[in-house]
């Protein structure tokens, strides 16, 4: 009974990312594409649900349709122009895209079909959030610092980036 | 005295369904469905009244005496108001990108309810008890922003789109000191469950644990919702409206509405975060662990329209200075005293 409730929601949500994924690209209005992309993202928390992973699918929705949109929302407001109608025009090129993209199924495909798939024998644990965080600061550590100063060298060249255009309008 | 009156509820029904045949992941299910439609509506019709509320405080906060005239000491007036919305043409302007315009009155009031699914109204009644639900509410609560900006940025009006820029400069920034607050309160209590938070403050309410985290929470919540003295998005004196300049009828209603449900949503947490949630203070248990919630809830609320009808709208670039330059090194600063204030209590022993 689970199974196909499962089976039926799977397929549900990757037609609905694939779907919001194409219009992503193929739509003419950035603003669209964002919107779009949103759905992709909260449709990708559902796919997470489906796994049993409930963390990973709030850190999606939290990071990728909370976050990661409004960045792109703040790069949209930052140069915007008069007519929004022909804004996402990087999508023309559709030989060296096609491409590009039989490469990557190619390569996908011969990943999948040469991993064996071993699903876990027991059950997925309750608690999920102490075993990764576990993981990420013992075992994933140094990356997981990595990560963290390249964020902070990001944030301190912001804010010099601010700092400095901010001098120059004083000398003017 | 009434403590198991909606627990009951749900079990009476669960018997009933047992014993007319039907199977238990049904019965669930149907369980389920009626709890989701009783917050639902219990939701909607709450900030009809809130509304209400509101107006009866600024009244008596301005020496007046506020709505009184339709329905018992003016009960009805927001119902007569909301009617009269629902009956108002919704006016759609000639170049307004139209779906993403409708869309977005309609989708403002999917985040809020959707972080009521975890609330616990009282002892063993959350809807769903997630184990992870703090941080549930949190990323729920994160896509309100994208869809003020769908409203602000479709009315293709200058008013709406500035209004549109503040709401989602303030609310990212306003989330950083939001979260972080919370995270003194977790890290006391090592768990994301909303239960085992409440459980957790049977000795002491965290509010005392964790003063700071609390006025940070609240301030950035006051921010998070738009409103006084963080309402710049809709500043009245400078851009109308904001993003809700254009519409009309029951689309302006949904985001009134909508933003009534936000600040349902921020006081439910602040009381259970800080305020012990359905626990009952020194013991006084015979009142039932929901009216307490309700009490501390309608409490939080109460003091959001006191601070909105008392203080001035703050400036865009004091705004942002503040939540910067204060609330989020504050933040940080109360993550590391309580880190080391845990490590030193463990090793005095206590």
């Amino acid at each position: 009974m689970e199974g196909i409730w499962m089976t039926a929601a799977f397929y549900l949500l990757a037609a609905i990312i694939l779907g919001s994924a194409l219009l992503v690209v193929l739509l003419k209005n950035i603003v669209h594409s964002v919107l779009w992309l949103a759905v992709c993202f909260v449709a990708m928390a559902g796919l997470f649900l489906t796994l049993d992973a409930d963390f990973l699918a709030a850190v999606q929705v939290l990071v990728y349709a909370g976050a990661v949109c409004i960045m792109v929302v703040f790069g949209i407001m930052l140069i915007q122009r008069g007519d929004m109608g022909s804004t996402n025009l990087f999508n023309n090129q559709t030989k060296a895209a096609a491409g590009v993209v039989a490469l990557v199924l190619a390569v996908c495909g011969y990943l999948a079909a040469t991993t064996p798939w071993a699903s876990p024998a027991a059950a997925v644990p309750e608690n999920t959030v102490e075993s990764i965080a576990e993981i990420m600061l013992s075992k994933y550590v140094i990356p997981f610092e990595v990560a963290a100063i390249l964020l902070l060298v990001a944030l301190v060249g912001a804010i010099f980036l601010a700092k400095e255009v901010k001098a120059d309008a004083r000398n003017d | 005295m009434g403590e198991n009156i909606f627990t009951g509820i749900a079990a009476g029904l669960r018997t009933y369904l047992a014993g007319a045949g039907v199977p238990p992941l049904a019965s669930e299910f149907i369980v389920m469905v009626v709890k989701l439609l009783a917050v639902i509506i219990f939701v909607s019709l709450n900030v009809v009244w809130l509304v209400y509320m509101e107006r009866k405080v600024a009244a008596y906060i301005q020496c007046r005496i506020g709505p009184n005239r339709v329905g018992p000491k003016g009960l009805l007036q927001t119902v007569a108001d909301v009617v009269k919305l629902l009956a108002k043409e919704i006016i759609i302007p000639r170049r307004v990108d139209k779906i993403v315009y409708l869309a977005a009155p309609v989708l403002v009031f999917v985040p809020p309810m959707m972080a009521f699914a975890v609330i616990p109204w009282g002892e063993g009644m959350a809807p769903i008890d997630l184990n992870i639900g703090v941080f549930y509410v949190l990323a729920v609560a994160s896509l309100s922003t994208i869809i003020f900006w769908m409203g602000g940025w479709s009315s293709n009006n200058k008013y709406s789109l500035v209004g549109g820029m503040r709401v989602v400069a303030q609310m990212v920034s306003y989330e950083l000191p939001l979260v972080l607050s919370l995270l003194g309160v977790i890290m006391l209590t090592g768990t994301l469950s909303i239960t085992e938070i409440v459980n957790a403050q049977r000795g002491t309410w965290f509010i005392f644990a964790q003063p700071l985290a609390f006025l940070i929470y609240f301030i950035a919540g006051v921010s998070e919702v738009n409103r006084t003295p963080f309402d710049l998005v809709e500043g009245e004196s400078e851009i109308i409206a904001g993003p809700y300049t254009e519409y009309s009828g029951m689309g302006y209603a949904m985001y009134m509405l909508a933003e009534y449900g936000s600040m349902m949503v921020i006081s439910c947490m602040c009381t259970i975060m800080f305020l012990g949630g359905w626990l009952a203070p020194f013991g006084w248990t015979f009142l039932p662990s929901w009216f307490w919630f309700f009490i501390k809830v309608y409490a939080m609320i109460f003091i959001f329209m006191w601070i909105r009808w008392t203080y001035p709208r703050i400036r865009v670039d004091q705004l942002m200075g503040f939540g910067w330059k204060v609330l989020v090194p504050l933040s940080l600063a109360n993550i590391f005293v309580t880190g080391v204030g845990m490590y030193i209590y463990r090793a005095i022993g206590w």
